[in-house]
């Protein structure tokens, strides 16, 4: 392959993007939510993160060709009280101020059937990714599609709370999040 | 003389202990900044807590169950000074854990026995409800703690002073 063809070819994908971009795209943030579930000292706490936008481009009929971007703000945490909210947003837990977001990319998604779907892709905090595995379920109702995800992330292997704090007996290792995100049809591209 | 009950004197000591621990513990941990150390100790009060709550229902069914000694000679104001202190540590003995743990569920903890035992949140989360609780809770323990040491000083005063059996008989080593 030429240089010409290179770039030809490189042009026919980018005119071709719309093509697996027909489907949800267009976050609404209202109807999504990421949550999560930490244990302190054997204590189920709720927390979650009040900002965060996504870029997704979801075709049913062509699930395989997703594509997916997450980020969310970490200093949007509520992590169950306003001491713990202070807390995480430090250097042994979050450490905002050099790690503002949490990015999620995803890199593949395997239709499991009945609407079910496997999630796979590289979640980046606080400067470390790690390849992360989410169970999704996907509905439909009313022109507005939602992924209710879910998966297990380990704190330590992000440094999510080190120091004194990486002590799994006091906050556990494994933190349960809960990811909804209601989608739009995306903008000028109506669903068929 | 006639003593308690061996089980009633057993649970009043213990609980005596529990109960100061608990206390003790309180006071010291809520001044304690935001650590591991912090969250332990406060789940080690909770625990404490819930097993004081649990001892007083036994303790209750107790005293509803078994004989008591009879009263002995006292003025009339003292027999019922003795016993409106008795209902009262009964009632906070049962309501001031009662209070923490409706604090903690407010505040968005629920209260886990042991780290293994949920015990339901009886009420939501709600910032105003769990500062308004954790007053309550404060305050009770005030009281709780004068009126223990007026009942530890009749107690005193009853052994010391007056020579009488109203300590020995909750003694499980006094001589009959």
């Amino acid at each position: 392959m030429n240089l010409r063809q290179f770039v030809f070819a490189i042009v026919v994908q980018m005119l071709a993007f719309p093509a697996w971009s027909a489907g949800y795209g267009t976050l609404l943030p209202e109807h999504s939510r990421i949550s999560f579930v930490s244990k302190q000292m054997g204590v189920p706490v709720n927390g979650s993160f009040r900002r965060f936008n996504a870029q997704v481009a979801f075709d049913p009929a062509k699930p395989e060709t997703a594509r997916a971007r997450i980020e969310v703000e970490l200093a949007s945490v509520d992590a169950g009280s306003r001491e713990a909210n202070d807390e995480v947003v430090d250097k042994d837990w979050f450490f905002v101020k050099n790690f503002p977001a949490a990015i999620f990319e995803v890199r593949r998604v395997k239709p499991l059937g009945n609407n079910r779907f496997e999630i796979a892709g590289s979640l980046t905090i606080k400067g470390r990714s790690k390849e992360i595995t989410a169970q999704a379920v996907f509905s439909e109702s009313a022109g507005v599609g939602s992924f209710d995800a879910v998966f297990i992330l380990k704190r330590l292997d992000f440094g999510i709370g080190e120091g004194p704090w990486g002590d799994p007996g006091t906050v556990a290792d494994a933190v349960q999040v809960k990811v909804i995100l209601a989608l739009r049809p995306e903008a000028g591209k109506p669903q068929k | 003389m006639n003593r308690y009950p061996l089980p009633s004197i057993v649970l009043h000591w213990l609980l005596a202990l529990l109960i100061g621990g608990g206390f003790v513990l309180g006071l010291y941990m809520h001044e304690l900044p935001l650590s591991p150390q912090k969250l332990k100790l406060y789940s080690y009060h909770k625990w404490l807590g819930v097993t004081i709550f649990a001892l007083v229902m036994v303790r209750l069914l107790l005293r509803w169950r078994l004989p008591l000694p009879p009263l002995l000679p006292a003025p009339v104001w003292q027999m019922k000074l003795a016993q409106g202190v008795h209902h009262a540590l009964y009632l906070l003995m049962f309501a001031v854990p009662l209070s923490g743990w409706l604090m903690s569920s407010a505040k968005g903890f629920q209260t886990v026995w042991f780290g293994v035992l949920p015990l339901p949140d009886l009420v939501g989360k709600d910032e105003t409800l769990g500062k308004l609780l954790q007053g309550v809770h404060e305050q009770l323990n005030w009281l709780l703690l004068l009126l223990v040491l007026l009942h530890a000083a009749a107690a005193i005063k009853h052994h010391f002073l007056d020579r009488d059996a109203t300590l020995a008989r909750m003694l499980p080593w006094a001589k009959p």
